[in-house]
């Protein structure tokens, strides 16, 4: 409770700080605005008008329940990821033995281009939400997993030394030695983890179903509708930088306080 | 009556001997202090004394109501400020957060730490101030018998005299019992009763000294006159190596 109120109290400072990346982000526009002068509507719309578009594209209902779809098939297959990977990332960590056999297959997993994951899904699920969800859980599963099973295995003998000399009961050797070292290795694999399975449900759902954005990027392309395909990629960039920058990195910067 | 008890204690790390045959026992507001050249165990058996470490071979009984420890390097949590690291030992036994917490900044207060160093986490402390905290927690749970695995090793002068003397009041006070390992004889030789002599390969103990005035009446110039002495004793020569070749 006190540390939410303390990311709240410094959200307004953290805020403040963000006018170099919206200059950044407005240089950025410049250029694009540059590009469709050179290369025309076709290629590439103006600022201004893919902004006219997802204006109205918001407005719309169809849209928006798309837009549900697709947010409700990337949180489902990240929370089952985040809960699956971190636990048996932790029990694997606990483990030698478990730990050297997982190796080699977190390799194999994360060596996988999820576009094969996508074909395989395609042909055990067929076309559907479950090869979308199915999809999302294998890409981002690996980064939670090797997140958690450094986290543990790096955990200092010092420190367990020291806990054990003070004789701290188990909740406490656990809540204040292991869980903020593992923690400081969970979050980050959750962020990445989560920017994964943003990218990979619109890649899925492009491939495999007819409905969420991804299938809306889809339909942009089959009719050369290039304002509503850029529309889409800002939705998509706009909501994972929200998630990213308001909300995951100040809890990042209050975890994180104690590092160098 | 409280004591700690080693009785033909051996241990060996896989197929490497490194202690052997070890036998002593601390009494109630004693200093036994084991000296010894790096790497001839000396961790390894205040690590078996302290339950850090299992027994195999011989026996270890610990009959002190509370022991605490505090380490070479300070080992600190770095996620925690400096109260919340020192009170760690107090929530332990179970005293309330708030109880310990006034403690723990009493006896931060009293090894020297500031008001504003209160909420600084390790990583924006000196060296010294980490130990100064190390040592505060060992100590705020007021033990009864203290490790101490060369505490002193990193640190200047003034501030390893400044700990000392924390250490010899409460030995004055008979407060506090002390197993302490050390290369240093000087330090030894100022707060120790009875000192170990450990030679290495393996570990094993050659000799005892002891010392009977009060560590209290002990000065500089009694330190520096014992050193000299024991400096000439030829165990301490073969022990550390200290004949010219």
């Amino acid at each position: 409770m006190k540390f939410a109120l303390k990311i709240l109290k410094d959200f307004p400072a953290y805020l403040w700080s963000g006018w170099g990346a919206i200059a950044s982000i407005f240089l950025f526009i410049a250029v694009w605005d540059m590009g469709n002068q050179i290369y025309g509507d076709l290629v590439l719309p103006s600022p201004i008008e893919t902004f006219k578009t997802l204006s109205l594209m918001l407005q719309d209902k169809d849209v928006l329940t798309e837009i549900n779809i697709t947010l409700y098939r990337a949180s489902l297959g990240f929370a089952f990821s985040l809960v699956i990977g971190s636990a048996l990332g932790l029990l694997a960590g606990f483990f030698i033995t478990a730990s050297m056999m997982s190796r080699p297959i977190v390799t194999i997993l994360v060596g996988m281009p999820p576009i094969a994951w996508i074909v395989l899904a395609m042909i055990w699920f067929g076309m559907g939400d479950e090869t979308v969800i199915f999809t999302v859980i294998v890409a981002s599963f690996p980064i939670m997993f090797v997140g958690a099973l450094q986290g543990t295995r790096t955990l200092d003998g010092d420190l367990k030394d020291m806990a054990k000399s003070f004789k701290l009961p188990w909740h406490m050797k656990f809540f204040d030695v292991y869980f903020p070292h593992i923690f400081s290795y969970l979050f980050p694999a959750w962020v990445s983890g989560l920017g994964m399975a943003w990218k990979i449900v619109i890649m899925a759902e492009l491939l495999a179903t007819s409905d969420g954005i991804g299938a809306s990027l889809a339909v942009a392309r089959s009719q050369l509708d290039t304002p509503t395909a850029l529309s889409i990629v800002v939705i998509m960039i706009v909501s994972l930088m929200f998630i990213e920058y308001i909300i995951l990195e100040p809890i990042k910067r209050e975890v994180e306080l104690w590092r160098d | 009556m409280e004591r700690l008890e080693v009785k033909n204690l051996n241990h060996s790390f896989g197929f490497t001997e490194v202690l052997r045959d070890i036998n002593f026992t601390l009494k109630k507001g004693q200093v036994l202090s084991v000296v010894g050249p790096s790497g001839g165990g000396k961790t390894t058996l205040l690590h078996l004394c302290a339950n850090l470490l299992d027994v195999e071979e011989g026996n270890v009984t610990n009959s002190f109501v509370s022991t605490s420890f505090a380490f070479q390097d300070a080992r600190l949590l770095p996620w925690k400020n400096v109260i919340d690291n020192i009170s760690l030992g107090l929530l332990a036994k179970g005293m309330s957060k708030a109880k310990s917490i006034i403690e723990s900044k009493e006896i931060a207060l009293r090894f020297g730490l500031e008001e504003n160093d209160f909420d600084k986490f390790p990583k924006d402390l000196s060296g010294g101030m980490r130990q100064r905290v190390s040592f505060a927690r060992a100590l705020v749970v007021k033990p009864s018998l203290l490790f101490l695995d060369e505490p002193f090793s990193a640190l200047d002068i003034g501030l390893k005299k400044e700990l000392q003397t924390i250490l010899i009041d409460k030995i004055d006070k008979k407060e506090i019992s002390i197993l302490f390992i050390t290369h240093d004889l000087m330090e030894a030789i100022r707060l120790s009763d009875e000192i170990l002599l450990l030679k290495s390969d393996p570990g094993h103990i050659v000799k005892k000294f002891s010392y009977d005035l009060a560590q209290k009446e002990r000065d500089d110039k009694y330190v520096y006159n014992e050193s000299a002495k024991i400096l000439q004793d030829e165990e301490i020569i073969s022990t550390f190596e200290l004949a010219l070749k």
